[in-house]
Protein backbone atom coordinates (compact mmCIF):
# COMPACT_ATOMS: atom_id res chain seq x y z
CA UNK A 1 0.00 0.00 0.00
CA UNK A 2 1.30 3.37 -0.96
CA UNK A 3 1.28 5.37 2.22
CA UNK A 4 2.61 8.49 0.58
CA UNK A 5 -0.30 8.62 -1.82
CA UNK A 6 -2.79 8.36 1.04
CA UNK A 7 -1.26 11.38 2.77
CA UNK A 8 -1.34 13.22 -0.54
CA UNK A 9 -5.05 12.43 -0.96
CA UNK A 10 -5.81 13.42 2.64
CA UNK A 11 -4.02 16.79 2.52
CA UNK A 12 -5.49 17.47 -0.89
CA UNK A 13 -9.04 16.83 0.30
CA UNK A 14 -8.70 18.89 3.48
CA UNK A 15 -6.73 21.90 2.28
CA UNK A 16 -5.98 22.16 -1.42
CA UNK A 17 -9.16 20.88 -3.05
CA UNK A 18 -11.43 21.55 -0.13
CA UNK A 19 -14.95 20.44 -0.93
CA UNK A 20 -16.65 23.70 -0.05
CA UNK A 21 -14.31 26.51 -0.93
CA UNK A 22 -12.61 25.18 -4.01
CA UNK A 23 -14.96 22.60 -5.49
CA UNK A 24 -18.28 24.21 -4.47
CA UNK A 25 -19.81 20.97 -3.25
CA UNK A 26 -22.19 21.03 -0.32
CA UNK A 27 -22.87 24.77 -0.36
CA UNK A 28 -26.53 24.38 0.68
CA UNK A 29 -25.90 22.87 4.13
CA UNK A 30 -22.83 25.12 4.40
CA UNK A 31 -24.99 28.24 4.15
CA UNK A 32 -28.04 26.69 5.82
CA UNK A 33 -26.75 25.28 9.08
CA UNK A 34 -23.86 27.58 9.89
CA UNK A 35 -25.62 30.08 12.14
CA UNK A 36 -23.96 28.75 15.30
CA UNK A 37 -20.79 26.76 15.93
CA UNK A 38 -22.69 23.98 17.75
CA UNK A 39 -24.95 23.08 14.86
CA UNK A 40 -22.11 23.59 12.40
CA UNK A 41 -19.88 21.07 14.15
CA UNK A 42 -22.80 18.62 14.41
CA UNK A 43 -23.47 18.92 10.69
CA UNK A 44 -19.77 18.62 9.88
CA UNK A 45 -19.41 15.43 11.94
CA UNK A 46 -22.53 13.91 10.40
CA UNK A 47 -21.24 14.68 6.90
CA UNK A 48 -17.82 13.18 7.66
CA UNK A 49 -19.48 10.04 8.98
CA UNK A 50 -21.79 9.59 6.01
CA UNK A 51 -19.12 10.45 3.43
CA UNK A 52 -16.78 7.81 4.84
CA UNK A 53 -19.44 5.10 4.92
CA UNK A 54 -20.86 6.05 1.52
CA UNK A 55 -17.41 5.79 -0.07
CA UNK A 56 -16.89 2.40 1.56
CA UNK A 57 -20.27 1.05 0.41
CA UNK A 58 -20.35 2.47 -3.10
CA UNK A 59 -16.86 1.26 -4.05
CA UNK A 60 -17.71 -2.47 -4.01
CA UNK A 61 -21.05 -1.77 -5.71
CA UNK A 62 -19.31 0.06 -8.53
CA UNK A 63 -16.41 -2.38 -8.75
CA UNK A 64 -18.18 -5.72 -8.43
CA UNK A 65 -21.65 -5.03 -9.83
CA UNK A 66 -21.76 -2.03 -12.16
CA UNK A 67 -18.44 -2.40 -13.97
CA UNK A 68 -18.60 -6.16 -14.78
CA UNK A 69 -22.18 -5.78 -16.02
CA UNK A 70 -21.37 -2.69 -18.14
CA UNK A 71 -23.90 -0.69 -16.18
CA UNK A 72 -21.66 2.27 -15.40
CA UNK A 73 -24.15 4.64 -17.07
CA UNK A 74 -26.61 3.79 -14.29
CA UNK A 75 -24.24 4.96 -11.57
CA UNK A 76 -25.97 8.28 -10.80
CA UNK A 77 -29.29 6.57 -10.05
CA UNK A 78 -27.70 3.67 -8.17
CA UNK A 79 -25.46 5.86 -6.03
CA UNK A 80 -28.19 8.31 -5.03
CA UNK A 81 -30.49 5.46 -4.03
CA UNK A 82 -27.69 3.78 -2.08
CA UNK A 83 -26.88 7.04 -0.30
CA UNK A 84 -30.53 7.75 0.49
CA UNK A 85 -31.16 4.32 1.96
CA UNK A 86 -27.80 4.33 3.73
CA UNK A 87 -28.65 7.57 5.47
CA UNK A 88 -31.99 6.10 6.51
CA UNK A 89 -30.27 2.98 7.90
CA UNK A 90 -27.66 4.98 9.78
CA UNK A 91 -30.43 7.05 11.30
CA UNK A 92 -32.36 3.98 12.49
CA UNK A 93 -29.21 2.27 13.74
CA UNK A 94 -28.07 5.29 15.72
CA UNK A 95 -31.53 5.80 17.18
CA UNK A 96 -31.61 2.23 18.41
CA UNK A 97 -28.09 1.60 19.62
CA UNK A 98 -26.38 4.94 20.20
CA UNK A 99 -29.01 7.39 21.44
CA UNK A 100 -26.43 9.93 22.61
CA UNK A 101 -24.81 10.17 19.18
CA UNK A 102 -28.26 10.20 17.61
CA UNK A 103 -29.35 13.18 19.65
CA UNK A 104 -26.23 15.03 18.52
CA UNK A 105 -26.39 14.15 14.80
CA UNK A 106 -29.99 13.06 14.31
CA UNK A 107 -31.47 16.31 13.02
CA UNK A 108 -28.81 16.66 10.35
CA UNK A 109 -28.92 13.15 8.94
CA UNK A 110 -32.02 13.50 6.69
CA UNK A 111 -30.56 16.69 5.21
CA UNK A 112 -27.45 14.86 4.10
CA UNK A 113 -29.21 12.88 1.37
CA UNK A 114 -29.43 16.01 -0.73
CA UNK A 115 -25.94 17.17 0.14
CA UNK A 116 -24.04 17.21 -3.11
CA UNK A 117 -20.71 16.65 -1.33
CA UNK A 118 -21.71 13.05 -0.56
CA UNK A 119 -22.76 12.17 -4.11
CA UNK A 120 -19.81 14.23 -5.36
CA UNK A 121 -17.24 12.28 -3.37
CA UNK A 122 -18.63 8.95 -4.58
CA UNK A 123 -18.64 10.05 -8.23
CA UNK A 124 -15.11 11.43 -7.93
CA UNK A 125 -13.91 8.16 -6.42
CA UNK A 126 -15.02 6.33 -9.53
CA UNK A 127 -13.69 8.99 -11.90
CA UNK A 128 -10.26 8.96 -10.29
CA UNK A 129 -10.45 5.14 -10.11
CA UNK A 130 -9.27 5.14 -6.52
CA UNK A 131 -8.72 1.82 -4.74
CA UNK A 132 -10.94 0.88 -1.81
CA UNK A 133 -8.65 2.33 0.88
CA UNK A 134 -8.01 5.46 -1.13
CA UNK A 135 -11.76 5.99 -1.59
CA UNK A 136 -12.43 5.71 2.12
CA UNK A 137 -9.55 8.03 2.96
CA UNK A 138 -10.77 10.55 0.39
CA UNK A 139 -14.31 10.36 1.78
CA UNK A 140 -13.33 10.79 5.43
CA UNK A 141 -10.78 13.54 4.86
CA UNK A 142 -13.12 15.33 2.47
CA UNK A 143 -15.64 15.33 5.31
CA UNK A 144 -13.01 16.64 7.71
CA UNK A 145 -12.26 19.47 5.30
CA UNK A 146 -15.98 20.24 5.25
CA UNK A 147 -16.05 20.23 9.06
CA UNK A 148 -13.07 22.59 9.24
CA UNK A 149 -14.52 25.17 6.85
CA UNK A 150 -18.09 25.05 8.18
CA UNK A 151 -16.80 25.51 11.75
CA UNK A 152 -14.62 28.50 10.79
CA UNK A 153 -17.50 29.99 8.84
CA UNK A 154 -19.98 29.56 11.70
CA UNK A 155 -17.57 31.28 14.07
CA UNK A 156 -17.31 34.24 11.69
CA UNK A 157 -21.07 34.30 11.20
CA UNK A 158 -21.74 34.50 14.92
CA UNK A 159 -19.72 37.72 14.96
CA UNK A 160 -21.38 39.00 11.80
CA UNK A 161 -24.70 39.18 13.66
CA UNK A 162 -23.39 42.25 15.47
CA UNK A 163 -21.88 43.95 12.44
CA UNK A 164 -23.53 46.92 10.80
CA UNK A 165 -24.01 46.00 7.18
CA UNK A 166 -25.68 47.95 4.36
CA UNK A 167 -29.38 47.15 4.19
CA UNK A 168 -29.25 45.25 0.90
CA UNK A 169 -26.38 43.07 2.14
CA UNK A 170 -28.08 42.04 5.38
CA UNK A 171 -28.30 38.33 6.06
CA UNK A 172 -27.37 36.11 3.17
CA UNK A 173 -25.22 38.32 0.87
CA UNK A 174 -22.81 39.40 3.62
CA UNK A 175 -22.43 35.77 4.64
CA UNK A 176 -21.50 34.96 1.04
CA UNK A 177 -18.88 37.71 1.10
CA UNK A 178 -17.43 36.20 4.29
CA UNK A 179 -17.40 32.77 2.63
CA UNK A 180 -15.63 34.33 -0.33
CA UNK A 181 -12.90 35.64 1.95
CA UNK A 182 -12.46 32.15 3.44
CA UNK A 183 -12.20 30.83 -0.12
CA UNK A 184 -9.52 33.44 -0.81
CA UNK A 185 -7.52 32.25 2.23
CA UNK A 186 -7.83 28.64 1.17
CA UNK A 187 -6.76 29.69 -2.31
CA UNK A 188 -3.33 30.16 -0.75
CA UNK A 189 -3.09 26.41 -0.18
CA UNK A 190 -3.27 25.78 -3.91
CA UNK A 191 0.40 26.71 -4.08
CA UNK A 192 1.22 23.88 -1.70
CA UNK A 193 2.92 21.02 -3.48
CA UNK A 194 3.19 17.73 -1.69
CA UNK A 195 6.36 15.67 -1.91
CA UNK A 196 7.90 17.89 -4.57
CA UNK B 1 -52.80 31.05 -11.28
CA UNK B 2 -52.10 32.94 -14.47
CA UNK B 3 -49.10 32.67 -16.76
CA UNK B 4 -47.89 36.22 -16.27
CA UNK B 5 -47.76 35.90 -12.53
CA UNK B 6 -45.88 32.60 -12.80
CA UNK B 7 -43.36 34.17 -15.17
CA UNK B 8 -42.78 37.06 -12.79
CA UNK B 9 -42.37 34.70 -9.85
CA UNK B 10 -39.88 32.52 -11.70
CA UNK B 11 -37.78 35.37 -13.00
CA UNK B 12 -37.90 37.78 -10.09
CA UNK B 13 -40.02 37.55 -6.98
CA UNK B 14 -39.56 33.79 -6.41
CA UNK B 15 -36.32 33.39 -8.37
CA UNK B 16 -34.78 30.04 -7.37
CA UNK B 17 -31.26 31.40 -6.84
CA UNK B 18 -31.58 34.97 -5.67
CA UNK B 19 -34.73 34.69 -3.53
CA UNK B 20 -35.22 31.03 -2.61
CA UNK B 21 -31.43 30.60 -2.29
CA UNK B 22 -31.44 27.12 -3.84
CA UNK B 23 -28.94 25.49 -6.14
CA UNK B 24 -25.95 27.50 -4.93
CA UNK B 25 -23.30 24.86 -5.68
CA UNK B 26 -23.66 24.77 -9.45
CA UNK B 27 -24.33 28.50 -9.64
CA UNK B 28 -20.93 29.33 -8.24
CA UNK B 29 -18.95 26.41 -9.60
CA UNK B 30 -19.54 26.48 -13.32
CA UNK B 31 -20.05 30.16 -14.10
CA UNK B 32 -16.61 30.73 -15.59
CA UNK B 33 -17.60 30.96 -19.26
CA UNK B 34 -20.79 31.89 -21.08
CA UNK B 35 -20.99 28.50 -22.81
CA UNK B 36 -20.97 26.65 -19.47
CA UNK B 37 -23.60 28.93 -18.01
CA UNK B 38 -26.03 28.59 -20.90
CA UNK B 39 -25.44 24.83 -21.16
CA UNK B 40 -25.99 24.26 -17.46
CA UNK B 41 -29.01 26.56 -17.36
CA UNK B 42 -30.70 24.81 -20.28
CA UNK B 43 -29.91 21.34 -18.89
CA UNK B 44 -31.47 22.25 -15.56
CA UNK B 45 -34.47 23.80 -17.31
CA UNK B 46 -35.11 20.66 -19.37
CA UNK B 47 -34.73 18.35 -16.38
CA UNK B 48 -36.84 20.58 -14.15
CA UNK B 49 -39.68 20.75 -16.69
CA UNK B 50 -39.67 17.01 -17.40
CA UNK B 51 -39.47 16.12 -13.70
CA UNK B 52 -42.25 18.58 -12.84
CA UNK B 53 -44.54 17.13 -15.53
CA UNK B 54 -43.85 13.56 -14.50
CA UNK B 55 -44.29 14.15 -10.79
CA UNK B 56 -47.46 16.11 -11.41
CA UNK B 57 -48.87 13.22 -13.48
CA UNK B 58 -47.96 10.74 -10.76
CA UNK B 59 -48.98 12.90 -7.82
CA UNK B 60 -52.07 10.82 -7.02
CA UNK B 61 -50.15 7.54 -7.28
CA UNK B 62 -47.08 8.41 -5.18
CA UNK B 63 -47.71 7.59 -1.50
CA UNK B 64 -47.09 10.53 0.78
CA UNK B 65 -44.62 8.77 3.07
CA UNK B 66 -42.05 7.79 0.45
CA UNK B 67 -42.54 10.76 -1.86
CA UNK B 68 -38.98 12.09 -1.52
CA UNK B 69 -37.50 8.76 -2.61
CA UNK B 70 -39.89 8.65 -5.58
CA UNK B 71 -38.97 12.21 -6.57
CA UNK B 72 -35.29 11.33 -6.47
CA UNK B 73 -35.76 8.31 -8.74
CA UNK B 74 -37.73 10.38 -11.28
CA UNK B 75 -35.16 13.19 -11.20
CA UNK B 76 -32.20 10.81 -11.40
CA UNK B 77 -33.69 9.17 -14.50
CA UNK B 78 -33.95 12.47 -16.36
CA UNK B 79 -30.51 13.57 -15.19
CA UNK B 80 -29.01 10.36 -16.54
CA UNK B 81 -30.76 10.92 -19.88
CA UNK B 82 -29.42 14.46 -20.18
CA UNK B 83 -25.97 13.33 -19.07
CA UNK B 84 -25.82 10.64 -21.76
CA UNK B 85 -27.21 13.04 -24.38
CA UNK B 86 -24.52 15.63 -23.60
CA UNK B 87 -21.78 12.98 -23.61
CA UNK B 88 -22.92 11.81 -27.03
CA UNK B 89 -23.59 15.09 -28.83
CA UNK B 90 -21.83 17.88 -26.92
CA UNK B 91 -18.63 16.41 -25.62
CA UNK B 92 -16.89 19.71 -24.86
CA UNK B 93 -19.78 20.92 -22.68
CA UNK B 94 -19.97 17.60 -20.91
CA UNK B 95 -16.21 17.72 -20.22
CA UNK B 96 -16.22 21.27 -18.87
CA UNK B 97 -19.26 20.80 -16.62
CA UNK B 98 -17.85 17.50 -15.39
CA UNK B 99 -19.29 16.15 -12.19
CA UNK B 100 -21.88 18.92 -11.98
CA UNK B 101 -24.17 17.30 -14.56
CA UNK B 102 -24.79 14.12 -12.50
CA UNK B 103 -24.97 16.36 -9.43
CA UNK B 104 -28.12 18.01 -10.81
CA UNK B 105 -29.83 15.06 -9.06
CA UNK B 106 -29.20 16.67 -5.70
CA UNK B 107 -29.74 20.22 -6.94
CA UNK B 108 -32.18 21.60 -4.40
CA UNK B 109 -34.09 23.61 -7.04
CA UNK B 110 -35.53 20.52 -8.69
CA UNK B 111 -36.36 18.66 -5.50
CA UNK B 112 -37.72 21.87 -4.00
CA UNK B 113 -40.05 22.56 -6.93
CA UNK B 114 -41.20 18.93 -6.99
CA UNK B 115 -42.08 19.09 -3.32
CA UNK B 116 -43.58 22.56 -3.15
CA UNK B 117 -45.21 22.87 -6.57
CA UNK B 118 -45.52 19.84 -8.86
CA UNK B 119 -46.79 17.53 -6.11
CA UNK B 120 -49.73 19.87 -5.48
CA UNK B 121 -50.61 21.26 -8.92
CA UNK B 122 -51.85 20.16 -12.34
CA UNK B 123 -49.69 19.07 -15.27
CA UNK B 124 -49.87 22.19 -17.46
CA UNK B 125 -49.15 24.60 -14.58
CA UNK B 126 -46.27 22.43 -13.39
CA UNK B 127 -44.73 22.37 -16.87
CA UNK B 128 -44.92 26.17 -17.04
CA UNK B 129 -43.47 26.40 -13.56
CA UNK B 130 -40.53 24.23 -14.66
CA UNK B 131 -39.85 26.43 -17.69
CA UNK B 132 -40.08 29.72 -15.79
CA UNK B 133 -38.06 28.59 -12.78
CA UNK B 134 -35.50 27.20 -15.22
CA UNK B 135 -35.36 30.56 -17.00
CA UNK B 136 -34.92 32.29 -13.65
CA UNK B 137 -31.97 30.02 -12.88
CA UNK B 138 -30.51 30.51 -16.36
CA UNK B 139 -30.52 34.31 -16.28
CA UNK B 140 -28.66 34.37 -12.97
CA UNK B 141 -26.08 31.96 -14.40
CA UNK B 142 -25.67 34.03 -17.56
CA UNK B 143 -25.27 37.30 -15.66
CA UNK B 144 -22.67 35.70 -13.38
CA UNK B 145 -20.79 34.22 -16.35
CA UNK B 146 -20.68 37.54 -18.19
CA UNK B 147 -19.43 39.44 -15.12
CA UNK B 148 -16.84 36.85 -14.11
CA UNK B 149 -15.58 36.36 -17.65
CA UNK B 150 -15.39 40.05 -18.45
CA UNK B 151 -13.67 41.18 -15.25
CA UNK B 152 -11.77 37.96 -14.61
CA UNK B 153 -10.35 37.28 -18.06
CA UNK B 154 -11.26 40.30 -20.19
CA UNK B 155 -13.38 38.21 -22.54
CA UNK B 156 -16.96 37.79 -23.63
CA UNK B 157 -18.76 34.65 -24.77
CA UNK B 158 -16.10 32.03 -24.04
CA UNK B 159 -16.83 28.68 -25.68
CA UNK B 160 -19.28 30.22 -28.14
CA UNK B 161 -17.91 33.28 -29.93
CA UNK B 162 -14.60 34.54 -31.24
CA UNK B 163 -11.63 32.70 -32.72
CA UNK B 164 -11.68 28.98 -32.02
CA UNK B 165 -14.50 29.54 -29.55
CA UNK B 166 -12.15 31.15 -27.05
CA UNK B 167 -14.31 34.22 -26.63
CA UNK B 168 -13.98 37.79 -27.90
CA UNK B 169 -11.07 39.53 -26.24
CA UNK B 170 -12.15 42.89 -24.86
CA UNK B 171 -8.99 43.79 -22.99
CA UNK B 172 -5.73 41.84 -22.50
CA UNK B 173 -5.78 39.22 -19.80
CA UNK B 174 -2.93 40.73 -17.77
CA UNK B 175 -5.15 43.67 -16.79
CA UNK B 176 -7.95 41.42 -15.56
CA UNK B 177 -8.81 40.60 -11.95
CA UNK B 178 -7.76 36.96 -12.03
CA UNK B 179 -9.36 36.32 -8.64
CA UNK B 180 -12.81 36.62 -10.12
CA UNK B 181 -12.38 33.52 -12.23
CA UNK B 182 -11.21 31.62 -9.12
CA UNK B 183 -13.61 30.24 -6.44
CA UNK B 184 -13.58 33.48 -4.43
CA UNK B 185 -15.07 35.31 -7.43
CA UNK B 186 -18.06 32.98 -7.42
CA UNK B 187 -18.92 33.85 -3.82
CA UNK B 188 -18.41 37.59 -4.26
CA UNK B 189 -20.28 38.00 -7.56
CA UNK B 190 -23.23 35.98 -6.28
CA UNK B 191 -23.27 38.03 -3.07
CA UNK B 192 -23.48 41.24 -5.09
CA UNK B 193 -26.21 39.90 -7.39
CA UNK B 194 -28.35 38.76 -4.44
CA UNK B 195 -27.81 42.09 -2.70
CA UNK B 196 -28.85 43.96 -5.85
CA UNK B 197 -31.99 41.84 -6.27
CA UNK B 198 -32.89 42.32 -2.59
CA UNK B 199 -32.41 46.05 -2.98
CA UNK B 200 -34.70 46.29 -6.00
CA UNK B 201 -37.34 43.97 -4.55
CA UNK B 202 -37.54 45.98 -1.33
CA UNK B 203 -37.56 49.36 -3.02
CA UNK B 204 -41.16 49.53 -4.36
CA UNK B 205 -42.52 48.36 -1.02
CA UNK B 206 -40.76 51.21 0.75
CA UNK B 207 -42.07 53.74 -1.75
CA UNK B 208 -45.60 52.42 -1.23
CA UNK B 209 -45.19 52.66 2.54
CA UNK B 210 -44.01 56.26 2.30
CA UNK B 211 -47.10 57.14 0.28
CA UNK B 212 -49.29 55.55 2.92
CA UNK B 213 -47.60 57.60 5.60
CA UNK B 214 -47.96 60.77 3.55
CA UNK B 215 -51.65 60.17 3.08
Amino acid sequence: MDFQKLIEIALGAILINNFIVSQFLGICPFMGVSKSTDTASGMGLAVTFVMGIASAVCWPINHYILEPQNLVFMQTIVFILVIASLVQFIEMFLQKSMPSLYSALGVFLPLITTNCAVLGVVLQNTQQSYSFIESVVYGVTGGLGFLLVIYLFAAIREKLEFAETPKAFEGFPIALVAAGLIALCFGGFSGLSIFG
Amino acid sequence: MNVKQQLKEGLLTQNPVTVQLLGMCSTMAITTSLFNGIGMGLSVMVILTLANVFISVLRNVIPNKIRIACFIVVIATFVTMVDLFLKAYMESLSASLGVFIPLIVVNCIILGRAESFAYKNGVAVSALDGIFQGLGYTWVLVVMCVIREFLGAGKFGGGLLGEGGNGIVIFPEEFAIAGLSRPVGGFLVLAFIIAAVQYFLNKPKKAAKKEEVAQ
